[in-house]
């Protein structure tokens, strides 16, 4: 048997910097080069399941909007299964990439409501890269609807302080054409964003 | 599961720069202050997106091309940065994503925000992207970027370097980091590179002139390897997987 001994180390992490979008989503930085730039279709046009909108701004610790923040999500289908993991529909890939707005920090994606994985209630993962940010940040975003199984949710339960829990909980909002769930995250201070060590 | 799950080694914190670094002033007010909660995710340890060559145009990889008009090329010492994308466990990472992005050779970046006084280059975007091989290879072909100023202090300089984006097998091995160049000045100076706390670290983020690979009379070849998180070994039946 092999023992667990690495025998290289990871690279060290450096922040992505405010000029990210030139390489991850060079639309926004203002110039067309690519075919197709990767993430804009988190789900695909085939993907069963309930349509939803996710919108937010990552606010800094003085309550500024960061206004150079990129986010990927990584999701299951309406199933509960990873692309990659087992059948998906045709053009489901569960990742995807968005940018905010560069004077607002307004960012916002499509995709289908996440089925349940194992005993884990409902949620996104997702991962936040920017200037600043030496090395991404991953959180998730629950569904305000699934109190029963929030509440149950082993990695909610992990986080003892129930205001810091609500932090991962995303909110309703009124909008006639789908349901819309607004996430804002907040780095530092007052209400800060739970993060996560995977 | 179609494969047993199984979980990467825990992230070495001594190597990775903290998130609260105050000579780099940006990270100030956007590092968290609360500890980061454990999780191990089977999902995030054991599945992430997947790419084909679908997804790219056959010639994203080359920076020389991929934005100069037709019989031009980018103003600067042209360079081929090449290496490896392994794990911990010195295991090639295949066919996996990854994406580089750069100021031109004089520093200035194709970006809406950028203000620097040196010019945009019309034949230049400054980005571009690639699949691993069977061997975890990977290529660039670009100019050698400039050095550039940034207001971290009144007189802070930027070393040259290029931007990397890697994905690995699991969403989890995702990093995101920069490559320098050996040799430069700027390296020890610079706030962001100085916010690893370890040196060996910093080391592995200098790209080696790698003088075989040049191409004579052509382009000077850089070697940059890149490690993401590796798998523990799991047992399952006394057969070792995922090593």
């Amino acid at each position: 048997m092999r023992p667990n001994t690495k025998l290289l180390s990871e690279t060290a992490s450096q922040t992505a910097g405010p000029y990210v979008h030139i390489g991850l989503a060079p639309r926004a930085a203002g110039f067309e080069i690519y075919r197709r730039e990767a993430g804009a279709d988190i789900a695909g046009p085939n993907a069963r399941g309930e349509r939803i909108r996710v919108e937010g701004v990552v606010w800094d610790g003085h309550g500024e909007p960061v206004r150079d923040v990129l986010i990927e999500v990584w999701q299951p289908n309406a199933a509960g299964v990873f692309a990659g993991d087992g059948a998906v529909e045709d053009g489901f890939r569960g990742w995807g990439r968005v940018v905010c707005d560069f004077e607002t920090g307004a960012w916002q994606f499509h995709t289908v409501r996440p089925g349940a994985v194992a005993d884990a209630a409902p949620h996104l993962s997702l991962w936040i890269a920017a200037r600043g940010i030496n090395i991404g940040l991953t959180t998730r975003m629950y569904f305000p609807e699934c109190a029963q199984a929030n509440a149950a949710d082993p990695v909610l339960n992990l986080i003892e302080d129930p205001a810091a829990r609500g932090t991962l909980i995303a909110s309703p909002q009124e909008r006639a054409e789908m349901p819309v769930y607004r996430f804002d995250i907040r780095l530092q201070g007052d209400g800060e964003t739970v993060f996560f060590d995977i | 599961m179609t494969s047993p799950p199984s979980t990467l080694y825990p992230r070495d914190w001594s190597r990775q720069p903290p998130a609260y670094a105050p000579d780099y002033k940006t990270t100030r007010a956007r590092s968290p202050k609360r500890r980061l909660i454990q999780l191990a995710d089977p999902a995030l340890h054991n599945t992430g997106p997947v790419f084909t060559d679908d997804d790219l145009g056959p010639g994203d990889w080359d920076l020389l091309t991929n934005f100069a008009a037709p019989g031009e090329s980018p103003i600067g010492p042209r360079i081929l940065v090449h290496g490896q994308v392994l794990d911990e466990n010195a295991r090639p990472v295949p066919h996996t994503l990854v994406e580089c992005w750069q100021a031109n050779a004089g520093g200035r970046y194709r970006h809406k925000v950028d203000t620097y006084l040196a010019p945009i280059d019309p034949n230049f975007g400054g980005c571009g992207r690639t699949l691993t091989d069977a061997q975890g290879r990977y290529r660039f072909r670009t100019v050698q970027p400039g050095a550039y100023p940034w207001p971290n202090g009144p007189n802070t300089w930027r070393p040259a370097h290029i931007h990397f984006s890697v994905f690995g097998a699991a969403f989890a091995q995702r990093l995101i980091t920069q490559c320098y160049f050996e040799g430069d000045p700027f390296i020890p100076l610079c706030a962001i590179v100085q916010t690893i706390p370890d040196q060996s670290a910093i080391d592995g983020l200098t790209a080696k002139l790698d003088i075989d690979a040049t191409i004579p009379h052509d382009t000077v070849a850089y070697r940059f390897d890149i490690v993401l998180r590796g798998r523990r070994a799991t047992f399952f039946e006394n057969r070792a997987d995922g090593g």
